[in-house]
């Protein structure tokens, strides 16, 4: 338990990418360890670029992540995963990207101007960046909605969890009627994660 | 029992716990999940949301001297508009214990200025009290209460918003059984301001006392480590030093008014350089600079503007750089927030943009009206200031100025600047947003959505009524959804000679029963659609565009409000047939 894991959520508001850094900060501290979590709530959760800070170990002070020192960044759409990259740890960091674009809607000609070329850009410079078509695999299950609990079951492989214990986490926060295809929708994210580092 | 709470549910956790029978407060980031957890999960606290800080403040004043254990919580402006109130308080003291949280917001992550209510703390005489973590933002409230029944003064609990708004894990307690206060009715302590005089030593002698007990107490800490480097910190700042500095000999300071001169002067003399890290103004620094101590490093490294991060301070202490986001050689677009889907303030902005008229705005969602696409207000600071910009503008010679306003703000603040507005003779138009909620910080129940903050019913205010009674003549209420009728409504109150007032109703999209409620989408019938790009001038997020660049409406998303069907020219937007919805 030495080691203190930095992990940063990244999406837009209204993705869900809050509730899946909570689900981390239960299942961390079902595993023991000491947690702290922040996001900043009120008017930027309103279609706005939306940022969560998780951190674990055995003893954690800061809530905040700081640049450069993130085990995964987490990013629910491409331009999040641009804006928030830098909080990767450029040697070791791992960037989860759901291969989803929105456009910001409240900026003028977003839609000529979005930097589509996003991954393959942060690539280039050197970041470890898994690309998963997290929407179009929920879509598939049934709902889009549920692409951030595929990327939540992307990061449990790279987290020291045991895979059994987030069911419980998942059954926690998750409506009874959503809980059988969010658990598909893991168990899915798991798969083409490991699928995709195999190769 | 050890649970993952944020900081404000921490606080609410605490208060609980200390037996709080009488909780107000109004909503503003970053301090509403206080009085929302104990509505659901503490509703022995009898918490409610009040009109605004002032009356917040002031209830609670009334239910402490009345001998209860009384919460108020508020953002740092809040305390603004309860200022009246609190610079009085410490002069009677307080029966029952009386804790305000004063939620200050570095960074201005959600609000319209930096203020550190230390200093408003320091000018009302009100001891300050501020925790590092969740943890003690249970165990701070708990002890508030009993410094404040000690001393008999209302006691502040300050947070910022990276404590208010961040989890950690919280070991909690039981409830304790607090006997409510005999009040003993004594005009010299709490009526009649000719004996205030009487009062005044008083509160200086009790400042004095609680001076005496921060030297001592344990919410402030000295942990020493190889006493090689020292540092002064306060808030959640103590956790970013022990993080980035962990061989740092520490003094955290947990009360941060009045501060322990002598604990200070002992610290800094042991260490050739001592930085003091704390979010706002150079508060303790300045006091301890005030004590002769030269050997400080505070503001003028660590900086005075925004919030405070581990990185932040780590590149101020080593000077180097942190990794900063990529934007050279890409178009990193912003994405500010915008009004949500269906939101009926949509219309009100479209119109206002399209009459061309100068809008002041006032605190809320709608301040998303001065970005793109609408560009369509053009001055917004506190709340209910927008009627008296808007005359102030007229006054000054602009003609064709609207006020706009939500109801929460309203009632918060709009109600005597709209009587001024009558009785001084203004032209005032004025528009007020009525979603029946104090949406901006989650849609919270207010006087005009008939629901109190426990979801029992209650009396609904009739706006109409009020408007009419300061005397506006010309008032008109407009489903805000139509956005033919908003427009017409706009256009002739602009026009109106005298006072008018727009009334544009439409419950926020934010409330639990719209969110719940079932919904049949509109769909784009491609064979109608001509491609004309109105609905696309709609802004609405729930509209896309197909490759072949014909509209398409997110189905899951889109909340049936009708305007895009209501701008399409060939009718092709239509709504889906409800055998088809799930």
């Amino acid at each position: 338990m030495e080691k203190t894991y930095n992990l940063l959520f990244a999406g837009v508001g209204g993705q869900g990418s809050l509730l899946i850094a909570e689900l981390t900060s239960i299942a961390a501290s079902n595993s023991q360890y000491d947690v702290k979590q922040t996001e900043v709530h009120g008017v930027s959760q309103r279609g706005g670029s939306v940022e969560t800070h998780v951190r674990f170990g055995a003893k954690v002070y800061s809530p905040i992540v700081s640049p450069g020192e993130a085990d995964v960044v987490i990013a629910l759409e491409k331009l999040e995963a641009l804006r928030f990259a830098h909080y990767a740890d450029q040697e070791n960091g791992v960037i989860i990207v759901n291969d989803y674009e929105i456009i910001p809607g409240s900026v003028t000609d977003a839609e000529k101007t979005y930097p589509r070329q996003a991954i393959s850009f942060l690539q280039e410079k050197g970041l470890q960046v898994i690309p998963l078509p997290a929407s179009k695999i929920a879509h598939d299950l049934g709902d889009g909605r549920m692409a951030n609990v595929v990327m939540l079951g992307a990061l449990s492989t790279m987290l020291p969890f045991p895979e059994e214990s987030w069911p419980k986490v998942l059954q926690l926060r998750l409506p009874k009627r959503y809980l059988e295809g969010n658990l598909k929708a893991f168990e899915s994210g798991r798969q083409t994660v490991r699928e995709k580092q195999s190769v | 029992m050890r649970e993952l709470l944020l900081g404000n549910q921490a606080i609410a956790r605490g208060a609980w716990e200390a037996g709080v029978t009488f909780a107000s407060g109004y909503p503003g980031t970053p301090s509403t999940e206080i009085i929302e957890t104990l509505a659901a999960r503490f509703s022995e606290t009898n918490p409610r949301w009040s009109t605004n800080e002032k009356v917040a403040f002031e209830e609670g004043m009334g239910a402490a001297i009345g001998g209860r254990r009384v919460l108020v919580t508020m953002k740092h402006v809040g305390l603004n508009v309860a200022a009246d109130a609190f610079m009085v308080f410490p002069y009677s003291g307080t029966n029952g214990g009386f804790v305000v949280v004063s939620a200050d917001d570095p960074g201005m992550h959600s609000s319209q200025n930096e203020q550190d209510n230390r200093y408003l703390a320091k000018m009302g005489k009100v001891p300050v009290l501020e925790p590092s973590d969740a943890q003690e933002c249970r165990d701070f409230i708990i002890a508030g209460f009993e410094i404040s029944e000690q001393y008999q003064t209302p006691v502040m609990l300050r947070t910022t918003t990276r404590l208010a708004h961040h989890k950690g894990l919280v070991e909690t307690g039981a409830r304790k059984d607090v006997q409510q206060k005999e009040f003993v009715p004594d005009p010299k302590r709490f009526s009649v301001p000719i004996y205030r005089k009487l009062r005044r030593p008083i509160v200086e002698d009790r400042l004095r006392a609680i001076q005496e007990f921060a030297e001592t107490s344990p919410l402030n800490f000295i942990e020493k480590n190889k006493g090689e480097i020292g540092f002064i910190t306060s808030g959640i700042s103590y956790q970013y030093v022990k993080e980035i500095m962990p061989e740092a000999d520490i003094l955290r300071l947990g009360i941060t008014f009045p501060l322990p001169p002598n604990l200070i002067r002992d610290f800094c003399s042991r260490y050739e350089t001592v930085y003091v890290v704390e979010e706002g103004e150079p508060f303790i620094e300045e006091y301890a600079r005030s004590l002769g101590m030269s050997n400080l490093v505070g503001k003028d490294l660590f900086g005075v503007i925004g919030e405070y991060s581990p990185g932040r301070l780590k590149q101020a202490l080593s000077g180097k750089p942190i990794p900063q986001p990529f934007s050279e050689g890409i178009n990193l677009l912003p994405r500010p927030p915008m009004m949500c889907i269906g939101c009926g303030h949509r219309t009100v902005f479209s119109a206002l943009r399209q009459l061309k008229v100068t809008v002041s705005g006032d605190i809320g969602c709608y301040t998303m009206g001065a970005l793109p696409p609408y560009e369509a207000e053009h001055t917004t600071f506190c709340m209910g200031a927008s009627i008296g910009i808007a005359v102030g503008l007229e006054h000054a010679g602009h003609e064709r100025v609207v006020a706009v306003i939500g109801d929460s703000t309203f009632i918060h603040a709009g109600i005597p600047p709209l009587i001024d507005a009558v009785y001084n003779g203004s032209n005032l138009t004025l528009v007020i947003l009525d979603n029946s909620a104090t949406g901006m910080t989650g849609a919270q129940p207010n006087p005009s959505s008939g629901k109190d903050v426990l979801g029992r019913e209650a009396p609904k205010l009739d706006l109409v009524k009020i408007v009419q009674a300061a005397g506006v003549e010309h008032v008109k209420v407009v489903d805000t959804w139509q956005r033919k009728d908003i427009f017409q409504a706009l256009n002739k109150a602009v026009a109106y000679s005298g006072p008018a007032v727009v009334i544009a109703q439409g419950p926020c999209q934010q409330l639990p029963e719209m969110k719940r409620r079932s919904i049949i989408p509109f769909y784009v019938e491609e064979d109608l659609c001509t491609q004309c790009e109105a609905c696309f001038k709609v802004w609405c997020p729930a509209i896309k565009r197909t490759e072949k660049d014909f509209p398409v409406i997110v189905a899951n998303e889109c909340t049936a409000c009708t305007v895009c069907a209501q701008i399409c020219p060939t009718d092709a937007i239509c709504l889906a047939d409800p055998a088809l919805v799930n």
